[in-house]
């Protein structure tokens, strides 16, 4: 048919159309700028979309709804919101789980990128990205019935016994335990798997960017394989590391449903590690299909345009510095 | 003087000894972190599999769930509303997650391909659930209830950064000659995108596509408040009654989604809470069943790309 228009004379307008549209180039290009467009445009509706449906609840508590009080309340029946015992939880939560996670990727990049026997390390990445696979409920159910139990448990009561008494930091540690584990520290150790398999892909793929000049002007001047790891390529990528634990970090501020189980859902004054708590990701999540009032839900709304702004922020943060340590390297690193 | 030449001897070789003790260690001790970050890979996968064997059977797959006390029972509604939300996830995300790869791998460098990347990453990062309050918001609300529509949306928006980096990635792997080669022929821009660029990247792209979809199938979060769950859903019945009825194929197709429906991990999730030790072990046989559909997607299509390197 299109064939075809080639045999009409120049002004029909067939044929003007056709060159009109550059050949079906111009419809083209219009397709994928608004697709482009579209994805672009869901980015800001939703940030819109939380900013506008979260406005009495922002005009009526004001800045009150964010700042750190000993004595919060998030009361649906009264119309009483403060965010933050949420907030607190997530911040905890995610920083433990960092703090734990950073080490233990590190030296499994090290080890996947450095010294792995070639014929392991494919078999190896499968198996950390499987890690990643895994959906959050499932690490919710096995953390509720066998992780909390045989593990939280007993290492929160360890930790309590080691560092309960002590002055200031005893506070942190404040028991009793909960018998079933149910705590922050769960969450924390939960997310710490979860968010392993995140910093490692990025920390590999920053440590297998650096040139090999470097790796090899270290081996040749007589450091050992630690040295020229620790001293020559941790701070060459540091930047892009650094990027990596800040991705990790944002997943695991939002990460909802395996939080939610471990974490003993609980708004209790008591800052401690070892007891439960709440999260922002939970609290819209057990919470928001059940919605009490108008302004309830408006405060849930706006617990989650907290979360977005963080996440917004910390991505921005670490794409900046992965782009700033790969923009040197000859070999693009993968994000 | 040959008794300092032996104290420098003796001190290197002390000194050279404490760096490769450092060394082996430090070695052993990645070694370890790998094998640590690796267990609780192995127990879920272990445990998972131990717990939730003894509850899987034919009944599970092809029957709904029946009242607690009542032996038998299934899984019949979630595993529907699974595909039903993959489904319509899939719709929603692929032409506009294809469409704007095409850009992003042809102009990384205007304004707009820069924005694109951007506005991709930030998408991307965005935590699943406050997804969940958008499509709350713009689906829900306006129509007054929850459905398996509002719950496609909501996961078409999360699959949509994941297809549209991977099918960039995987146009930006076609050489340039294939495409140099059809515009020389006289092919406008779209025919070489539709008829050359694309089936090359095609595997690609699917391969990132499955991804997508196992991930899809194992996100809650954004279904607590658009999907909701309903116990009864069952396509089976809403097919044979419409037809019965004599509805159009519009009607039935509109039953289906403009309706709560539950998905495997919300089933899991609502199971896990319940005190009757029968839905706990329910729960335990959707998790099997949601993981082992996961880490199958998940090394089939990784197999796919190897097998495609050779």
């Amino acid at each position: 048919m299109l064939k075809y228009i080639k045999l009409l004379p120049k002004d029909h307008w067939l044929s003007r159309t056709r060159r009109a549209t550059g050949y079906g180039d111009i419809p083209w290009q219009a397709l994928l700028i608004s697709s482009s467009f579209l994805l672009m445009i869901l980015v800001l509706a939703i940030g819109v979309m939380l900013w506008n449906s979260s406005a009495d609840a922002r005009h009526q508590f004001g800045l009150s709804f964010l700042l750190p009080t000993s004595d919060a309340s998030w009361d649906p029946v009264n119309n009483q919101f403060q965010a933050w015992p949420f907030i607190y939880g997530t911040l905890l939560t995610s920083l433990v789980a960092i703090v734990i996670a950073l080490p233990i990727s590190l030296g499994v990049a090290v080890f996947l990128a450095d010294l792995c026997p070639e014929w392991l390390r494919l078999p190896l990445n499968w198996l950390v990205e499987l890690l990643a696979a895994i959906p959050s409920v499932v690490y919710g159910l096995w953390g509720i019935f066998v992780f909390l139990p045989a593990f939280v448990a007993p290492v929160g009561q360890g930790l309590f016994d080691a560092f309960g008494a002590l002055p200031v930091i005893g506070v942190m540690f404040a028991g009793p335990v909960p018998v079933s584990g149910a705590s922050r520290l769960g969450a924390a150790f939960i997310l710490t798997i979860m968010i392993i398999p995140t910093i490692t892909a990025v920390t590999r793929d920053v440590l297998l960017a650096i040139p090999s000049s470097q790796r090899e002007a270290a081996l040749a001047l007589g450091a050992t394989r630690w040295e020229t790891i620790s001293q020559i390529l941790v701070p060459y990528g540091l930047s892009g590391i650094l990027g990596a634990v800040i991705l990790g970090l944002g997943r695991a501020l939002g990460e909802t449903m395996a939080v939610t189980m471990v974490i003993g859902n609980s708004i209790e004054g008591s800052p401690s590690l070892l007891r439960p708590g709440y999260t922002m990701a939970s609290v819209i999540a057990n919470e928001f299909a059940e919605a009490v009032t108008p302004l309830h839900t408006q405060a849930l709304i706006e617990v989650g345009l907290v979360l977005f702004v963080m996440t917004l922020l910390l991505n921005l943060v670490a794409r900046f510095l992965v782009w700033r340590v790969t923009r040197r390297m000859p070999q693009e690193a993968r994000v | 003087m040959t008794r300092f030449k032996e104290l420098i001897a003796r001190n290197q070789t002390a000194l050279s000894a404490r760096r490769k003790t450092v060394n082996a260690l430090m070695l052993s001790l990645t070694m370890l972190t790998t094998v640590l970050a690796l267990i609780p890979l192995f127990w879920i996968i272990g445990y998972v599999i131990y717990k939730g064997t003894p509850s899987l059977n034919l009944d599970f797959f092809i029957h709904l769930p029946r009242p607690i006390g009542m032996d038998g029972g299934g899984v019949l509604h979630a595993i529907e509303g699974t595909i039903v939300i993959t489904l319509l996830a899939s719709v929603f995300a692929i032409p506009p997650g294809v469409l704007a790869a095409f850009y992003a791998a042809r102009n990384p460098n205007t304004t707009l391909g820069i924005a694109l990347r951007f506005g991709t990453d930030v998408l991307s990062g965005v935590p699943s659930i406050v997804i969940g309050l958008f499509a709350y918001a713009v689906i829900v609300k306006p129509m007054g209830h929850f459905s398996g529509l509002a719950g496609g949306v909501a996961v078409g928006i999360l699959m949509l950064p994941i297809i549209l980096r991977t099918t960039e990635e995987m146009l930006k792997l076609v050489p340039h000659t294939l495409r140099e080669g059809s515009l020389a022929l006289g092919a406008p821009e779209w025919k070489t995108s539709l008829s050359v660029l694309f089936p090359a990247a095609l595997n690609g792209i699917i391969t990132g596509f499955l991804l997508a979809v196992a991930r899809a199938a194992g996100e809650t979060a954004p279904l607590l408040f658009t999907a909701l769950g309903n116990e009864h859903y069952d396509i089976g019945q809403i097919i044979t009654s419409g037809v019965a009825q004599k509805q159009t194929l519009g009607t039935i197709l509109q039953r289906i989604v403009d309706q709560p429906v539950d998905s495997l991990p919300l089933t899991l999730w609502k199971y896990a809470q319940q005190p009757y030790p029968e839905r706990v072990q329910q729960s335990w046989a959707v998790a099997l069943v949601l993981m082992i559909f996961v880490l199958l997607v998940n090394i089939l299509a990784r197999l796919w790309v190897e097998f495609r390197k050779r």
